[in-house]
């Protein structure tokens, strides 16, 4: 399961690193959301992988760390927030700029 | 237990959702809560300053759960002084944005600087290190808010980017928080210093790749070279007024990378030794000349600020990277003046700016008031590349002090770049106020005697930076000192060390 798990995250980082040095921007925020769903697997696996364990003590045994679970909690909660965020952000650039290229124009704080 | 240590996180947030909620579309009521809420905050981050001072560090339980369990926040000398130093630069910024009418060119410009003001408080104050992250991203959303704040098709699409970086950053700094309590099963800062030194030497090096995550999320935040790429079109595109609160931002990340250098990483850890110095002292220095380099080429008037402000964020990097107390102590004096520098010549650019016919430092009218604001301009310039008497040269004298021993390279490096940007600045000046061309008849608003207190008060800021610079260094290097020396820091959160 580590593997399984190791190479799930790996995968989901190299496709979001792809996808961020598109120049679009709809490439661009599908990259930082898969890159997000990555960072979220990763940060749950930091309290080791336990298989039908109870994150309370004295349920089960072994037990489940609780604590990344808050933590991913916590940042999942964020990265959907920020994921809209920018997707109001692309939309509105979109409409205001006729297209959805992600550098600047030269010169464009003239 | 010390309540008013939670105040600077409370009262902006309070006073935000009360603005949002029933002082909805009404400025001058805005405007009067705004004031009030910072000038409060200016006297609680003065009185915690003092409480800090004379009585060591404190740290505040939230829900009174001990720490590493719950959540601290811990009042020391070094976030009591940034917190000081983020009042006073909120009471400039406020007094600017109502002077010029700023604040009445989109929504909600006074809600959003209420919670920019909430995220960077606890991001200095807090203790953990996943609430750190927890406070970047308030900060950051207040930020993008900011930052479009009037809006346009170039702004908005430079906050695309401006979210994006930020974005990449958030999730690199998620991945080293991850790494961290995978190794350590801890994110308190305070036990993070106790257990680390502990560490089995098979976990060594992966706490090394965490440093250097987090050393990296924090250049971003800082805007060190190779990751300081976002920052000019950020900051030449927001509103001036932005820009100027925004050059707090950045010493956010100098702030955390003194504090987890100083506190996690300590220069004796075994397991990480000088690995952030040999990173962080190469990059500064490239930082200074490509921040030197920019100001000496900038085509706008706000990308010479933003560049300004590059350049010395590497003057205050190379500052930190020696992680001495005697270096860090220049790097603290640095970071007040600089920050104060930074916003009163992004307020000078502005009142320019509006004042004439474009940013660009070609021949155009010249801008009504010249004369003021020529001699604003001056003293920013001569604030911002560090030439007496203002606070900039003693600051750069306490760091070329505290680099004896490396003498040939930093030196040189500050003195040419010092040069670089003079010579920049003076172009500049001359362009804007000495070749007018009558091309176009001179914009002139109305009289802004609110804007032009701001930016002198930003002025004077750093004149009294300069007066008081004796106490000022004594009182800075107390703080680097207690910086060094955790054994209070640690007892403060009742988790090891000697009060």
């Amino acid at each position: 399961m580590e593997a399984l798990l190791a190479s799930a995250i790996g995968l989901l980082t190299a496709v979001g690193i792809y996808l961020m040095l598109r120049q679009r921007t709809f490439s661009v925020i599908l990259g930082l959301t898969f890159l997000s769903y990555a960072v979220n697997l990763f940060l749950f696996a930091s309290g080791r992988l336990a298989v039908n364990a109870a994150p309370i003590i004295g349920l089960t045994k072994p037990y489940a760390d609780p604590l990344p679970q808050a933590l991913v909690l916590t940042a999942i909660v964020i990265s959907f927030g920020m994921t809209a965020v920018i997707m109001i952000m692309a939309i509105g650039g979109y409409l205001s700029a006729g297209h959805d290229r992600i550098d600047l124009d030269r010169g464009a704080d003239e | 237990m010390n309540h008013w240590i939670i105040a600077p996180v409370v009262l902006p947030a309070f006073v935000a959702a009360v603005m949002v909620i029933m002082l909805r579309g009404q400025l001058g009521l805005q405007r009067i809560a705004s004031l009030a809420a910072i000038l409060a905050l200016n006297a609680i981050a003065l009185a915690l300053l003092w409480s800090a001072a004379t009585r060591g560090p404190e740290a505040y339980f939230l829900g009174d759960w001990p720490a590493p369990f719950g959540i601290v926040l811990v009042l020391d000398q070094l976030s009591a002084l940034m917190v000081a130093l983020l009042a006073a630069l909120a009471l400039i910024c406020a007094l600017y944005a109502i002077g010029s009418g700023w604040d009445a060119r989109g929504a909600h410009f006074h809600p959003l600087l209420m919670f920019l003001l909430m995220g960077i408080a606890g991001a200095f104050l807090t203790g953990d290190a996943f609430n750190l992250f927890v406070f970047f991203e308030v900060l950051l959303i207040a930020s993008y808010g900011l930052m479009i704040h009037g809006g346009g098709p170039a702004r908005t699409r430079a906050g695309i980017q401006y979210i994006a970086f930020n974005l990449i950053g958030s999730s690199l700094f998620l991945f080293g928080l991850a790494l961290l309590y995978g190794v350590t099963g801890t994110l308190n800062m305070a036990d993070l210093a106790i257990k680390l030194p502990a560490l089995p030497e098979g976990d060594q090096a992966l706490l090394r790749v965490t440093a250097v995550m987090l050393i990296l999320v924090f250049a971003i935040k800082g805007a060190l070279v190779p990751l300081q790429f976002w920052l000019p079109g950020t900051y030449a595109n927001a509103p001036g007024v932005v820009a100027a609160m925004f050059a707090v931002m950045t010493k956010i990340g100098a702030y955390a990378t003194l504090r987890f250098g100083s506190l996690v990483f300590p220069p004796d850890l075994a397991a990480t030794g000088p690995l952030l110095q040999e990173l962080i002292q190469p990059a500064a220095l490239v930082t200074l000349a490509v921040g030197a380099v920019g100001v000496l080429g900038a085509t706008t008037l706000p990308r010479l600020a933003a560049f300004g402000g590059i350049a010395s964020m590497g003057t205050v990097f190379l500052a930190i990277s020696a992680f001495t107390p005697q270096s860090s102590a220049a790097a603290l004096y640095y970071i007040l003046h600089s920050t104060l520098a930074t916003a009163a010549l992004f307020l000078v650019a502005d009142l320019v700016a509006r004042r004439r016919a474009h940013v660009r430092l070609t021949d155009t009218a010249a801008c009504a008031q010249t004369g003021l604001i020529g001699a604003l301009f001056m003293a920013a310039a001569v604030a911002i590349a560090g030439m007496p008497p203002l606070s900039g040269f003693i600051g750069k004298l306490l760091i070329l002090d505290a680099f004896r021993d490396q003498a040939p390279l930093v030196w040189s490096a500050i003195l040419v770049s010092s040069f670089l940007m003079i010579l920049g600045l003076a172009r500049a000046g001359s362009q804007l106020f000495w070749k007018p061309v009558p091309d176009s008849p001179p914009v002139r608003p109305g009289p802004e005697p609110l804007a032009f207190a701001a930016a002198i008060l930003a002025l004077a800021g750093l004149a009294a930076l300069t007066i008081f610079a004796g106490p000022v260094t004594a009182a800075l290097n107390a703080t680097a000192q207690s910086l060094y020396d955790a054994q209070a820091y640690l007892a403060a959160t009742r988790l090891g060390g000697t009060p």
